[in-house]
């Protein structure tokens, strides 16, 4: 809504001195939004002054005509001025910005050589002086508009204090200068006068003007209209409504359209107006025929839905009831008998209808958001007022009024509702007094039957007048109370365990990054999934931001690819990411949920119902890596990522949320996107969880990465909960270290032959660590040896040489046993 | 051989004299002095208190004494070698810690070298923001509630009081999936929402977490973004509690200057609601009033919805977008770098924020 100061003055007796501050703080603390106010007059500065044009001199040979002037400015010489434009001529008055002044958008003006002449200041255009976007020439004021010297402000317009606000869907009222005004007379216990007070309106006649049928009363409560005739079809708008339109917005069109969009303005009344020599027959409103056509005035053939209220007469469809005019009914130059509409119209059907058909026409932001029912009569006498005063021609006594409009409820409300709502002790005369303020009739005492004024349809629960007395009473007097403390039980073990996870990567070199869950279709195949794979099932955005990802991922590493590849195109070599983040399972039953209503909680078996059909959505973690793992320095050479690194960082997290090295395995697995040879499976307790390794090559070349890139993928959700750990006795007595090197089959893996020594060793057995890995041809090319080096303690004495012995002995027996492992050099 | 049973001969005894042995401890003193290391040292020690050192001789000439003067030349004798040798202990234990010192001098290094050969990562500042701001409310005894972002419509609209015909379920607004009653959650409210239909008052909780709205990106719009969202749902909860709240917020978030002020709005999920702006004294354009979030009084339709009984209970709701937050709290001035992934906007932050 936007309109200007001086407008709403007429209605409301704001202070004089009214700063724009202060304006913005009461329409804010009404609950309007402050767009802008602007005060025109400043947005120029310096001297604006009002020349006549002296001399006017063609200069030639530039690329565009350019004229060099002399003016006379109101001072001793006239003024030189290097111009242009061409739309005037010798003798006309311009508004001339001096030297030292400056035009809206900070475009400073001085004196200047240019086109080889100087130029002591510019003639300027509307556009120049931010009135309107008209570039086409400079303006040329009327003959006697004012004197040379004289400040050009007022002459030009740029006079008024422009004030545009937004107001919130339930306040349609406020989208009018009557409500406008209303709200800013609290904020300044300032007079108000209703501009619906201003005329009084003839009630509904006997006879009718028109014959008019209202088939659904529900869609169209009630449907005014009079009738004038004869007038002038070349009379303009007044200048000052002309002018007031065009600082809300709205584009002068002809005296009668602008008299509907003048008064829909000030009362908030959408109105329509036919011509009634193109009517043909009496008018039925209705809701439309599916497939009904109907051409609107912008021009576009529309197909009504059902749903749709549509104005009719013998030729069909004539209007889109409420929100836009069709061509064939509608006023047009040269129209001289005029048929003016006031309805009012169903709040839900015009947002629907408007939606619809994409129309957000400035009726139809005022009908969905709610219009006053009672001022049909009162605009239709304002127009035909105006109209007959400018226009000439005849109204017509008679008035037309069907009106089905169901008056507002009385709310019962317990005077003590606010105080206990909002904690602040409002008594009950201050609550009813605020109320009436807002146009309440309050009566009753305990408790009040309060019924709103016919502009509040939004007030509707005692909870609505709650917040009407605690909007007026002021939300910054509110105290500042900390509610007492309850026993929370802090954060749960989940969100714990992913803290722990990023933060236990973040410190192993990892960068987190947040991607956006869209998905190409393309990245199933980029990734190599088979034909069957799970993977490939993913949700579908029905209205994506780019087509090109419609898909909720199924997986973390698209988009983590694709991350990782936007900061190698930044230059970045060396990288390790990681994501934490949610992946979109589908289920796959596609069956809607259950209709559940408000009025109740829906029972539990709706409720499990529902929740049946949403996609289950894992937390997962996601690392990627590249480059060097560890940089090349003073210190020696770099070391590359790799495979192994994909798998340390999946046991780094894993630790990290509480699962024991003892509980996760690693075995060699085959999964795409992974190298068929350097994929891992990690299992906890037996149960994969994810994957990690070395990148398939061509899923590092479909997605254009360094070779070698590798990655990791684990579901956080599927891991176990880290149990209550107990403790484990330290002893005090020494260690027995022993090393042994076993050859073993090459096929064998290093996790196989570890397990096998330390379920042959057996209690003793502190901990082994692998230290050599050799392979050569003297073993044998399909052979391999790994070197252990055995820590042996016993709990309660310290261990002797044979039984140190005995206990190697069997670790290696046991690997022998399983996969036929010899000691080297055995 | 003995001398027992020799005669006296003063010739024989010259090296007794005390002023024999007063100058050969000076002349061990004044050697061991001069020796300018450890190894000089060592090859002067033999020649002051060795077998052949005038001390030593010196005690041997103590045989050919008479008994009555061998006391007497013994105790001599004896101080005589324990000032050689306490000469030598301190010359000894001045070298030594000159070496030391030296040794120290040979080992400095450049500790300026750097090290860096495991580098750093770093978490993501919107998730440390969350866990920080997630964390103040744990501290207050609220649960930290989560919720699926794929979400049932009937919690992410309806029972939240916004109809079939609010304009923000709109195609313009939402996100829709080819599954029906689904939308991309557009807040983190439905975590309350499910929060609610699972328990009873009292309810303190906080959501954070990930909400969509198609809009396109760019620097102040992201289609995906972060919320912390506040419930509390109790008997006798008022707005003044919820003012408390913020105001708390506010200050543990931004220091003791913070507080809020509160604009009059409009929310289908609650009433009274408000807008809140918080005075932010770091900005850095100067200390300002800051647009933070929404809040209000749960709608009693709400709670209706839920399963909670509107006459018994009421409850406050805030919540503030956490992108918004670390832009003004932190200095981004693009919402983009957050989305981006720039290994150089996230490793600026380190672990915390």
């Amino acid at each position: 809504m936007k309109t200007s100061l001086s407008w709403l003055r007429e209605f409301v007796e704001l202070p004089a001195d009214l700063t724009a501050q202060q304006l913005d703080d009461a329409l804010t603390n009404a609950g309007m939004e402050v767009e802008s106010i602007v005060d025109q007059a400043a947005t120029v500065q310096g001297d604006l002054v009002v020349g006549r044009v002296l001399t006017i001199e063609e200069l030639t040979g530039f690329k565009k005509p350019i004229r060099f002037t002399t003016v006379d400015v109101g001072r001793a010489e006239p003024q030189e001025i290097v111009c242009g434009a061409r739309n005037f001529s010798e003798g006309d008055l311009v508004a001339v910005i001096l030297p030292g002044g400056e035009l809206p958008g900070g475009f400073k003006i001085g004196a200047r050589k240019t086109y080889g002449r100087n130029s002591h200041g510019m003639i300027c255009s509307a556009a120049e002086l931010g009135l309107s976007g008209d570039h086409s020439g400079i303006i040329v004021l009327p003959p006697g508009a004012a004197e040379p010297g004289a400040d050009a402000r007022p002459v030009v317009g740029l006079s008024e204090v422009l004030v545009e606000v937004e107001i919130t869907p339930d306040r349609g009222y406020e989208m009018s200068l009557r409500g406008l005004a209303r709200e800013l007379s609290y904020a300044f216990d300032a007079a108000y006068t209703d501009p619906a007070t201003l005329v009084t309106a003839p009630g509904p006649t006997d006879g009718i003007p028109y014959e008019v049928e209202i088939e659904d009363t529900v869609g169209c409560d009630r449907f005014s209209a009079r009738v004038v005739r004869g007038i002038d079809p070349d009379a303009q708008s007044p200048e000052w409504m002309q002018k007031r339109l065009i600082a809300s917005g709205i584009r002068a069109i002809s005296l009668p359209v602008d008299i509907t969009n003048y008064l829909m303005l000030e009362l908030g009344q959408p109105m329509h107006v036919f011509d009634l020599d193109r009517l043909s027959g009496g008018l039925v409103v209705r809701r439309a025929r599916p497939g009904e056509k109907l051409t609107t005035l912008d021009g576009v053939a529309r197909v009504l839905d059902a749903e749709d209220m549509v104005i009719c007469d013998d030729t069909g469809p004539i209007s889109l009831a409420a929100v836009m005019g069709g061509e064939t009914s509608e006023w047009q130059p040269g129209t001289v008998d005029v048929l003016l509409e006031a309805a009012h119209w169903d709040p839900v059907m015009v947002g629907r209808t408007a939606r619809r058909h994409k129309l957000f026409s400035e009726a139809a932001k005022r009908w969905e958001r709610g219009v006053d029912p009672q001022l049909t009569l009162v605009a239709l006498e304002r127009a035909v007022q105006i109209l007959t005063e400018h226009a000439g021609g005849t109204a017509d006594d008679k008035v037309l009024d069907i009106d089905h409009v169901v008056a507002p409820a009385t709310i019962a409300l317990d005077p003590a509702l606010p105080a206990r709502s909002i904690g602040l002790a409002y008594d009950a005369d201050q609550v009813a007094a605020l109320l009436s303020r807002v146009g309440c009739t309050v009566t009753g005492a305990a408790p009040f039957e309060v019924t709103p004024p016919s502009w509040r349809p939004d007030l509707l629960a005692p909870i609505d007048l709650v917040e009407e007395v605690a909007r007026l009473g002021g939300y910054n007097d509110i105290p500042s109370l900390l509610p007492p403390a309850r026993g929370g039980s802090g954060v749960t073990p989940q969100q714990r365990r992913r803290r722990s996870v990023g933060r236990a990567l973040a410190e192993n070199g990892y960068v987190e990054v947040l991607s956006y869950p869209f998905v190409a279709p393309s990245a199933a195949d980029q990734l190599g999934y088979p034909a069957d794979d799970p993977r490939r099932s993913a949700v579908r955005l029905t209205n994506p931001l780019s087509e090109q990802e419609p898909l909720l991922r199924t997986s973390l590493l698209p988009t983590l690819l694709g991350t990782l590849k936007r900061n190698l195109g930044r230059g970045h070599r060396d990288l390790a990411l990681f994501e934490t983040g949610t992946v979109f399972l589908p289920r796959l039953a596609e069956t809607a949920p259950p209709v559940m209503g408000v009025d109740r909680r829906p029972s539990e078996a709706e409720w499990t119902a529902a929740n049946s059909i949403v996609p289950a959505q894992p937390w997962h973690l996601a690392v990627t890596l590249t480059g060097d793992a560890e940089p090349a320095g003073w210190w020696g050479p770099g070391r590359a990522a790799s495979w192994a690194d994909a798998v340390e960082a999946a046991r780094i997290a894993l630790s990290a949320a509480g699962v024991t090295a003892d509980r996760v395995t690693v075995g060699a697995d085959e999964l795409a996107p992974w190298h068929p040879g350097r994929c891992a499976a990690i299992s906890v307790d037996g149960v994969v969880v994810g994957h990690a390794g070395e990148l398939h090559p061509a899923v590092v070349s479909a997605y254009e990465l360094p070779k070698r890139t590798c990655a990791a993928e684990l579901d956080l959700d599927a891991l176990p909960l880290p149990p209550v750990t107990q403790a484990k006795r330290i002893s005090s007595f020494p260690p027995a270290l022993i090393d042994v090197a076993l050859v073993v089959d090459r096929s064998t893996s290093a996790a196989v032959v570890e397990a096998a020594l330390a379920d042959g060793a057996g209690e003793l057995l502190e901990s082994l660590s692998l230290f050599d890995l050799y392979e050569s041809d003297q073993l044998g090319a399909d052979k391999k040896s790994l070197a252990y080096k055995l820590t042996f303690r016993a709990p309660d004495r310290t261990l002797t040489t044979e039984e140190t012995l005995a206990a190697r002995d069997a670790a290696v027996a046991a690997a022998a046993a399983r996969f036929g492992a010899t000691l080297r050099g055995a | 051989m003995s001398y027992r049973n020799d005669p006296y001969d003063p010739k024989q005894a010259a090296l007794l004299d005390p002023a024999a042995l007063e100058a050969a401890v000076d002349e061990a003193r004044k050697a061991f002095d001069a020796a300018s290391d450890l190894d000089e040292l060592a090859t002067l020690k033999s020649a002051h208190l060795g077998d052949r050192a005038p001390v030593s001789l010196a005690r041997r000439e103590i045989g050919s004494l008479p008994p009555a003067a061998k006391s007497d030349a013994g105790k001599r004798v004896n101080l005589a070698r324990q000032s050689v040798q306490g000469a030598y202990d301190s010359r000894l234990a001045e070298l030594e810690i000159e070496r030391a010192a030296r040794v120290l001098v040979t080992e400095r290094v450049d500790v300026t070298l750097p090290w860096d050969r495991r580098p750093r990562g770093a978490r993501h500042p919107l998730t440390t923001l969350m866990e920080h701001m997630g964390d103040l409310f744990a501290g207050m005894g609220y649960d930290i509630v989560e919720g699926p972002e794929l979400e049932l419509e009937w919690a992410n609209f309806d029972a939240l009081n916004i109809g079939p015909d609010n304009a923000v379920r709109g195609s313009m607004d939402t996100f829709y999936v080819d599954l029906p009653g689904l939308v991309m959650r557009t807040h983190t409210s439905p975590g309350q929402v499910r929060t609610m239909l699972t328990r009873q008052p009292p309810i303190y909780v906080v959501s954070p977490g990930r909400a969509y709205r198609s809009d396109e990106l760019d620097a102040t719009h992201s289609p995906v973004f972060h919320q912390l969202e506040g419930l509390v749902v109790d008997e006798g909860i008022t707005m003044a509690h919820l003012r408390g709240t913020l105001d708390h917020f506010a200050k543990a978030m931004f220091g003791p200057d913070a507080r809020t002020r509160w604009r009059p709005h409009y929310f289908p999920f609650t009433e009274p609601s408000a807008e809140f702006d918080v005075w932010f004294a770091q900005h850095r354009d100067g200390p300002r009033w800051v647009e933070w979030g929404g809040c209000g009084m749960v709608n009693p339709r709400v709670l209706v919805a839920c399963g909670i009984d509107p006459d018994r209970y009421s409850g406050f709701a805030f919540g503030m977008g956490v992108e918004r937050t670390l832009m003004f709290r932190n200095g981004v001035s693009d919402m983009r770098d957050m989305v981006e992934g720039d290994v150089r906007f996230t490793a600026n932050f380190g672990m915390e924020v």
